[in-house]
């Protein structure tokens, strides 16, 4: 079985002005939701308390409310979660109370009216902690970033890492923007999810970078941005077989992992199809609008022998 | 050339080898278990206490599956939970106070496998259930007491220079003393700096600034962080827990985990409770062994309590408490300078000190006792004979057996009490349905996952695509072994990594058969293109496979909690996976191809 018997190259580079188009739209698009709705954020960064509670029987929610509001907690959300049984109960942080007490408080409010709920996971954050999860998250996005660009312009060179890790923070952002959108749950397993692709997506632009460079040694006469587009049309086939793989394995945590692991999967979802996207049609161009060129990719042993051979 | 040398071959086999040794014991299962352990680590538990266990058992009529003795204590597995709560309140009752018996679950491999270090992985809280608590000390608090104690010291130490002073305050973080008239300021200054080395001593106008030296500060903050944890070990022990984790985080915070403990609420009682020493004289008028016997018996003299000792002796002690733990604010193991035995120092207060003096004045040659408080419930931890008047505030508290236990007591004399107080910021609590529930979710994806990619592989790559689904199996168990050898701690997002670093590691072996295929097309002989393909693929799968480790690394670095387990999973996923679909499946590839005079066409599809 074989997809992609693509005999021609396809001129990828020539779709560069459309495919930046694209990017940027999509790109604007996500820093104005980021900045018009914000993330939603989990009680690990803002601090707080959620309470996973769920009973044998469908959840009689306006009587949970009422119980929650009896004991003075009126700032409480209650909400169905995955199951008409299963109940999510978030708190904000309320001066005076330690957030540890708060928690028993509604459980025995909860277990006062009916006796058979059970405690399934009680989340409690202090603020504090929840600014340094916030800022410790942030050092890891900058630190991985910086990470990524020294070694591939270090193995590659300049201009690719920065392609590279323009790519890879397009997604990012797509990611956090799709989140904002929906107002979807941003917490640490996410961010986990986002750091993650920030890793894997490089490994993308890595594969292009790689062919491009083999192909700058192998084609010598030929214009760049052929060689750009033969190197994509080569590793395409590649491209997508891993992501398909990648995404079947992703797809079975999103419909098998639960409720946890449902906004991970999303993130990673989102990130693997803009993996693609980006690192073909976002990294290539930028690479080459950076004024990549055979000089600079070939270490200086093999430019002698190169022009050595030259007549 | 395309042969591996023996030895790689070797190395394989040998690799998948211990990679089933260290994972098969994840498929037994754990058994419910009772873990015996004693409440403080003043002895150590031997033969004779397995024997106890197993005698309390057999008494009880209560049959067992295994006894096992390791450094965390005995253990015994049983067929149901019943049973194993059955056991639990036997062996309470017939261990009496001085064990913790706790519930525990432990895995039901054979005993040769436990024998080689070969355990099941290590279950977070989130997979097994149970508590996490974060919580920080209160240092503020600590420096805080440590000043009203220097404003209580100042008073008494210028009350006995007769040293006349207007008036003593805490002015922020520094201790004001003010005078009317600067000779008597010129002496308090030359006594105080004399006296307090600890203390950073300025004079103003009329006035005398003392403030705690940055190395006394930090002293001050790693005693009660010290003391803190202490304290909390001790108080775990008696909610019965079988693996707790008490660790120090950053300067000031402390991380408790409390797997198996579904009661938070009676968890966070314990763990804010404040516990007491005391200090009470033996009523050596009622010591003899007739009025002790009948003591024992519960006709206990008027204006006493009967108490037994740590070595079984029989006691009296007055009622009235000396002295509470309140007034000592430190306690260390030393030896003693004339007979070479251990002992235990303790240091007072300078009020603790004057009335220590009083008491050990008044009772030469009688014996006094200290106890600890806990719960309501007072036990004598040692009583030693009055000697000779003691002044100054530095006690020594000599019949120790050992340093160990010289340094076993003098940290239960400090663990009494806490330090400083603490706060719970932050608390993660999963109940136990919820983490079986984690595990199967967990499991059910990596495996649908793992049919999905394999159904695809192969029916994409043949035979090629069978090696590497062959390979990402080996992935699977190597990744799982190493887990299971280095007792990381597994969480849901480890598990998470676990699938999504099989999804990942599938690439290195789609770049190997894709490439494989472009080296045929181009025209090269199938031996040559298997060559080709893992030779060019290799590099690519360098470079993917470091910056992958780079974002791996720097969210195991900055991660907490849920971010470290999944970077933790995804590091060693990422090792594990060059090995196999680089190594493994070119072994495999070799062995099918590699031997053959002739091949006509690779199965590649």
């Amino acid at each position: 079985m074989e997809f992609f018997r693509i005999k021609r190259d396809i001129p990828f580079m020539s779709y560069g002005r459309l495919t930046t188009a694209i990017s940027l739209i999509t790109f604007i698009l996500a820093v104005f939701f980021l900045a018009q709705r914000g993330l939603n954020l989990g009680v690990d960064f803002t601090g707080g308390t959620v309470i996973e509670v769920s009973y044998p029987h469908a959840a009689n929610l306006p009587q949970i409310r009422q119980a929650v509001e009896s004991i003075d907690l009126n700032e409480a959300t209650v909400q169905n979660f995955g199951s008409s049984k299963d109940v999510m109960i978030r708190l904000p942080l309320k001066k005076g109370v330690t957030s540890a007490q708060l928690s028993e408080q509604v459980l025995t409010a909860l277990r006062n009216v009916d006796a058979q709920v059970e405690m399934r996971r009680v989340e409690t954050v202090g603020a504090q902690v929840g600014q340094e999860l916030y800022e410790n998250g942030a050092l890891a996005l900058l630190l991985v970033s910086i990470g990524i660009v020294a070694y591939l312009a270090l193995r590659f060179e300049w201009r690719f890492a920065v392609a590279a890790i323009i790519a890879n923070m397009h997604d990012v952002v797509i990611i956090l923007g799709f989140f904002a959108f929906f107002q979807w749950e941003f917490n640490l397993t996410v961010l986990a999810a986002v750091l993650a692709v920030l890793g894997y997506s490089v490994n993308e632009s890595v594969v292009v970078f790689d062919r491009v460079r083999e192909n700058f040694r192998k084609m010598r006469k030929v214009a760049v941005t052929k060689v750009i587009d033969n190197a994509i049309t080569r590793t395409m086939s590649r491209t997508i077989i891993t992501h398909f793989c990648t995404q079947l394995m992703v797809l079975s945590m999103l419909f098998f992992g639960g409720e946890t692991l449902h906004n991970f999967a999303l993130a990673l979802t989102i990130g693997i199809l803009f993996g693609i996207y980006s690192s073909v049609l976002v990294a290539c161009p930028v690479a080459l609008y950076l004024g990549v060129s055979r000089e600079n990719l070939i270490t200086g042993v093999e430019k002698k022998n190169n022009q050595a051979e030259m007549p | 050339m395309n042969r591996y040398p023996l030895w790689k071959y070797l190395l394989v086999v040998f690799a998948i080898l211990m990679g089933l040794l260290y994972s098969v014991p994840n498929l037994f299962g754990e058994a419910p278990a009772v873990q015996v352990s004693l409440t403080k680590n003043v002895t150590q538990l031997d033969a004779k206490a397995m024997q106890a266990v197993e005698d309390a058992l057999k008494q009880a009529g209560i049959t067992y599956d295994a006894v096992m003795m390791d450094k965390t204590g005995i253990k015994v597995r049983f067929a149901d939970t019943d049973t194993q709560i059955k056991a639990q309140d036997a062996l309470k009752n017939a261990l009496g106070k001085d064990y913790v018996v706790a519930l525990n679950l432990i895995s039901r491999s054979p005993s040769w496998l436990s024998s080689m270090g070969a355990k099941p992985m290590y279950l977070g809280l989130d997979l097994r259930g149970g508590v996490h608590f974060l919580m920080q000390v209160d240092m503020l608090a600590a420096l805080n007491q440590a000043s009203e104690r220097y404003i209580n010291d100042f008073r008494s130490t210028m009350r006995k220079e007769r040293i006349s002073y207007t008036g003593v305050s805490k002015e922020g973080k520094s201790i004001l003393i003010r005078f009317s008239d600067a000779k008597e300021l010129a002496k308090a200054e030359k006594i105080l700096s004399r006296d307090y080395p600890d203390l950073m001593i300025k004079d103003g106008e009329l006035s005398i600034t003392a403030t705690l030296s940055p190395a006394a500060e930090t002293r001050i903050q790693e005693f009660a962080l010290k003391q803190n944890i202490q304290t909390l070990h001790n108080r775990i022990n008696e909610l019965g827990v079988a693996e707790p984790v008490i660790q120090q985080q950053g300067l000031d915070r402390v991380v408790v985990q409390l797997p198996g403990v579904q009661d938070t609420a009676k968890a966070k009682e314990i763990l804010g409770r404040t516990a007491t020493l005391e200090v009470r004289l033996v009523d050596e008028d009622k010591s003899d062994a007739a009025t002790l016997e009948a003591a024992g018996k519960g006709q206990v003299p008027f204006g006493d309590e009967y108490f037994v000792g740590r070595g079984g002796e029989p006691l009296l002690l007055k009622k009235k408490v000396e002295l509470t733990g309140d007034y000592i604010t430190d306690a260390g193991p030393g030896v003693d300078s004339q007979t070479g035995r251990s002992v235990v120092h303790v240091t007072l207060d300078n009020r603790g000190a004057r009335i220590f003096r009083q008491v050990t004045k008044d009772n030469v040659g009688k014996r006094m006792a200290i106890l600890l408080v806990e719960k309501g419930q007072a036990e004598v931890v040692t009583a030693p004979v009055i000697n000779e008047e003691i002044g100054g505030g530095r006690v020594q508290i000599s019949g120790m057996n050992n340093v160990q236990e010289a340094t076993d007591i003098s940290l239960l004399l400090r663990a009494g009490a806490l330090a400083a107080p603490m706060e719970i910021i932050e608390e993660r609590t999963v109940g136990p349905s919820m983490g079986e529930e984690n595990i199967k979710r967990g499991m059910h994806s990596t495996l649908w996952g793992f049919a999905a990619i394999a159904i695809f592989m192969v029916a994409y790559y043949l035979i090629f695509g069978s090696v590497s689904i062959v390979a990402l199996g080996i992935n699977l168990l190597l990744l799982v072994a190493i887990l299971s050898m280095l007792q990381a701690t597994l969480t849901l997002p480890g598990l998470a990594a676990i699938a999504l670093t099989l999804g990942m590691a599938i690439d290195a072996n789609v770049l190997i058969n894709e490439r494989i295929r472009e080296e045929i097309g181009y025209g090269n002989t199938p031996q040559a293109a298997i060559h080709a393909g893992y030779d060019r693929a290799f590099d690519t799968i360098l470079d993917s496979n470091v910056t992958t480790m780079i974002a791996g690394l720097a969210l195991f670095m900055f991660g907490s909690g849920p971010v470290k387990g999944f970077a933790v999973v995804h590091v060693l996923g990422i090792l594990t996976s060059m090995f196999s679909a680089v190594v493994v499946s070119r072994a495999m590839v070799n062995l099918i191809y590699g031997y053959r005079r002739r091949i006509n066409k690779l199965t590649i599809g």
